[in-house]
């Protein structure tokens, strides 16, 4: 019954969304107000019916509704209730339906903090997300609906898959769609503007904070992906350039731009035509990314749920959309973007390198993910591009990124003068140089040029960031007292650049001076690994609530001192037969020691694999840093301020296409 | 004119991914194509002291069917495998993956029987060397051994009348 509801208020968020869309969209074009104020009003009932559709499919999980096919799919009566909360969005048709449930709420968000925009603008823009949601609910009710019957029930579930049985699983998929989801809002703002004809530096301000929010919350799923990756799939590794990861990193890249370039749209009025395509590209990679995942077109260890059929309707949406958004900008963007003028040595100029970069960085990206794709539709034979594909043409991009970040953030708008700019950089060039050959020296003695280099780089970010706030602080009357005054969006700022440094740092660091060891230990045998010896203690069975298994206990000394014990574990999940392999981690700031166990050999010993992970931490700590530099910078009270100044009503804004200065 | 150039290279994208659409990257062919089975000496599931190993089933060509109690996509193919079964279209082996015995005999009785007989697996060792990574999962075999098609997930009549029709025409449907 529960599922029933839940089923049908899934058709009436549908008819709901129809309204939202058409309404407001034909009110915008004829000018009449009322007709335009049905899109708040739709957007919060469509987020409502479809929060009661995602609570039916909770209360069916946790209720151990086996009659509902999807529920019997993901979930058993074994599995802790925590994980039966977290299996709704464990496969396919959940996770879907947690996609809706976030458009909803980021549609309901704007309609909220809205006030002080033209009313046809803000019509527009739920409109714009009403059509996405019209075809998410579309694929939710037609190809993969959850609430679907399976008469008679299975006496219990096939449980969660084991791999996403595990607490970074239960938070991961949510922030990811949260993120891919967000630039929708970009997204809708961008068509509304080409549709209104109508982009100038007031938009840029109202798309920035809901797109660094966006962006925010991506870095932190991606984050989160990694990390779960790098403790449960046993190996150690943090980043594989599976199809499935790169289809999140492709956007994340492409915001990036958006958020740099969306800054110089509102600053200077410049790149509008850019930042327009960088908005529409954003949500289409997020789009791509869907697709890439659910249609079975790539194979991965991530594609648990693949269907042609699904890939047929997904396909045809993301057409639809981003084709119709991309033809609206071939028609509309000649008349509406035009920008304002800017000396090559300028601020805009090095925005404009870091958005190319990050593009093109996203282009190769994209070709390595679809390049197999190309080859196999030209019948040319089925490969598979790996990491040194990625790591070759990746690499390289991201170094003068780092080198722009620093120049970036020194030079002035419009205007500057190289040898102006090569005043306040010097003390940070000086002081980076110094610093990273003293500290590769000291760490390694061979001391490795991609070493070296990776840290001056980062080392540079960081110094200049610094040296950005000095600027600042030295421009007014009370230094000390400016620190504490300065705008959000800047402090944000530099504390996101501060992150990428510190990213860059762990991801130089563990690639260059990561070590493993692959190992056959028995009980009371020590293998020494990077100055430590590992013994191995003893192993006992492991009795969970839908496993069993094996703890193999290990203690590491140094010097005979003891530093810390470690568990692995191996788990064979009972209702689907698989095992599982859980890492053993002593976490530090400057080294992971990590110990994962093998196959058991048959005169009872192990096979072991021993890694020490040098900064391994700063990876996702950077990414921390990162979001938490968006979200500060998303909070700026001029982004507020300056949207209630404008005029309440501007309606039929159509016919306002001026000329932008 | 610039304005275009995006749709013009969306375009291109979406044809691309059409296309890739219609092809499978699921159909890798198996390393096991043309190969002999693997061999076993496995226990039945009706009978556990009939032991029967590879060269007992050689002889004439039959479906393996790769199939689990707890597995509910193999509900889904089941009613297709009886159908075959009651038409005597080929002849149909089972093999019972990681399953208990009561569990697997007590759903073949709910459902029907389609195999000649089925290899009771409970430790999934065949299935590992087929190299089974989901159940279900359909193996074509001919009459010398030989592992001539795999079908990967539940099996549907579009696929059985594509993919192993022809196969019953050229090697024989066993009778």
């Amino acid at each position: 019954m529960i599922a029933e509801l839940g089923h049908f208020a899934l058709v009436l968020a549908l008819a709901v969304a129809v309204l939202q869309t058409v309404v407001p969209l034909l009110g915008a074009a004829r000018g009449d107000l009322v007709w335009m104020a049905l899109a708040r009003p739709a957007a919060r009932v469509q987020c409502l019916l479809v929060a009661l559709a995602f609570g039916a499919l909770v209360w069916a999980f946790v209720a151990n509704d086996f009659s509902v096919a999807y529920v019997a799919q993901n979930s058993n009566s074994a599995l802790p209730v925590f994980y039966r909360v977290s299996a709704v969005w464990g496969a396919h048709e959940g996770s879907l339906l947690l996609w809706v449930l976030l458009l909803g709420l980021w549609t309901s968000a704007v309609s909220y903090r809205s006030a002080g925009l033209p009313p046809a603008f803000v019509a527009r823009v739920i409109a714009v997300m009403g059509l996405v949601s019209i075809g998410f609910l579309l694929f939710t009710l037609l190809p993969s609906n959850p609430f679907l019957r399976e008469i008679p029930p299975p006496a219990n579930g096939a449980d969660l898959n084991p791999l996403l049985q595990d607490p970074g699983l239960i938070i991961h998929p949510p922030m990811l769609y949260t993120g891919y989801v967000g630039f929708s809002v970009a997204f809708a703002f961008a068509v509304a503007g080409l549709l209104g004809g109508h982009l100038d530096s007031a938009w840029a301000r109202w798309a920035r904070p809901w797109t660094l929010l966006a962006w925010a919350f991506l870095t932190v799923g991606i984050a989160l992906g990694s990390w779960w990756a790098y403790y449960e799939l046993g190996w150690g590794g943090w980043w594989f350039w599976d199809p499935v990861e790169n289809a999140s990193f492709m956007p994340w890249l492409i915001g990036t731009a958006l958020i740099h370039s969306l800054a110089a749209s509102e600053k200077r009025d410049v790149f509008k035509s850019w930042t327009v395509l960088l908005a529409i590209a954003a949500f289409g990679l997020s789009l791509l990314g869907t697709f890439l995942v659910r249609s079975g077109v790539l194979t991965s260890v991530h594609a648990f749920a693949t269907d042609p059929a699904r890939g047929v309707f997904i396909l045809a949406f993301l057409g639809v959309i981003v084709g119709g958004a991309l033809a609206l900008y071939a028609w509309r963007g000649p008349g509406t973007l035009r920008g304002a003028d800017y000396a090559l040595t300028s601020r805009e100029t090095f925005l404009l390198a870091n958005s190319v970069l990050l593009s093109v960085a996203t282009a190769t990206v994209l070709l390595g993910t679809l390049y197999p794709l190309a080859l196999d539709a030209l019948g040319l034979g089925k490969i598979s591009v790996g990491p040194p594909y990625f790591n070759a043409v990746f690499v390289p991009l991201m170094a003068p990124l780092l080198v722009l970040v620093g120049l970036g953030q020194e030079a002035h708008w419009k205007r500057d003068r190289l040898a102006r700019l090569a005043r306040p950089l010097r003390y940070p060039l000086i002081g980076t140089l110094v610093f990273v050959t003293g500290a590769v020296m000291m760490l390694d003695p061979g001391h490795r040029l991609e070493a070296w280099l990776g840290l001056a780089l980062a080392t540079w970010v960081v110094a200049a960031t610094a040296g950005a706030i000095v600027q600042r602080c030295r421009a007014r009357r009370q230094p000390w007292f400016a620190l504490f005054t300065l705008p959000p969006a800047f402090l944000g700022q530099c504390l996101a650049h501060v992150g990428f440094a510190v990213t860059v740092v762990g991801v130089t660091l563990v690639s260059l001076y990561g070590i493993d060891k692959h190992v056959r230990m028995a009980v009371g045998d020590v293998t020494e690994l990077a100055g430590v010896q590992f013994e191995f203690v003893g192993a006992h069975e492991l009795e969970g609530p839908n496993y069993t298994g094996t703890a193999a206990r290990f203690a590491v000394r140094r010097d005979g001192a003891l530093l810390t014990e470690l568990q692995a574990e191996k788990r064979i999940y009972t209702v689907r037969g698989m095992p599982m392999t859980e890492a053993g981690i002593a976490p530090g700031l400057t080294r992971d020691l990590y110990v994962a166990l093998g196959e058991s050999l048959e005169d009872g010993s192990w096979s072991v694999r021993l890694s020490a992970k040098p900064f391994v931490r700063w990876l996702w700590l950077g990414a921390l840093l990162m979001a938490a530099g968006a979200l500060l910078a998303s909070r700026d009270p001029r982004f507020r301020r300056a949207r209630a100044r404008r005029p309440a009503t501007l309606p039929g804004d159509d016919g306002a296409r001026r000329a932008q200065g | 004119m610039r304005y275009a150039l995006p749709l013009g290279l969306f375009v291109l994208v979406v044809i691309l991914l059409a296309v890739g659409l219609e092809l499978d990257p699921r159909r890798v062919p198996s390393p096991l194509i043309g190969k002999p089975l693997p061999a076993f000496e496995m226990e039945t599931l009706a009978e556990p002291a009939n032991m029967l190993s590879r060269a007992d089933l050689d002889g004439r060509p039959y479906l393996l069917n790769v199939w689990a109690s707890w597995c509910v996509a193999c509900r889904q193919e089941h009613p297709l495998l009886v159908e075959l079964a009651r038409r005597g279209t080929i002849t149909l082996i089972g093999l019972n993956y990681k399953d208990t015995r009561a569990d697997a005999l007590a759903w073949l009785a709910d459902r029907g029987d389609p195999y000649r007989l089925s290899l009771f697996d409970a430790d999934g060792r065949l299935g590992l060397d087929l190299g089974v990574y989901g159940v279900p999962e359909t193996f074509f075999i001919d009459a010398e051994g030989i592992i001539r098609h795999k079908h990967i997930g539940p099996l549907d009549a579009g696929a059985f009348e594509r993919d192993i029709a022809p196969l019953i025409e050229r090697y024989g449907d066993g009778s």
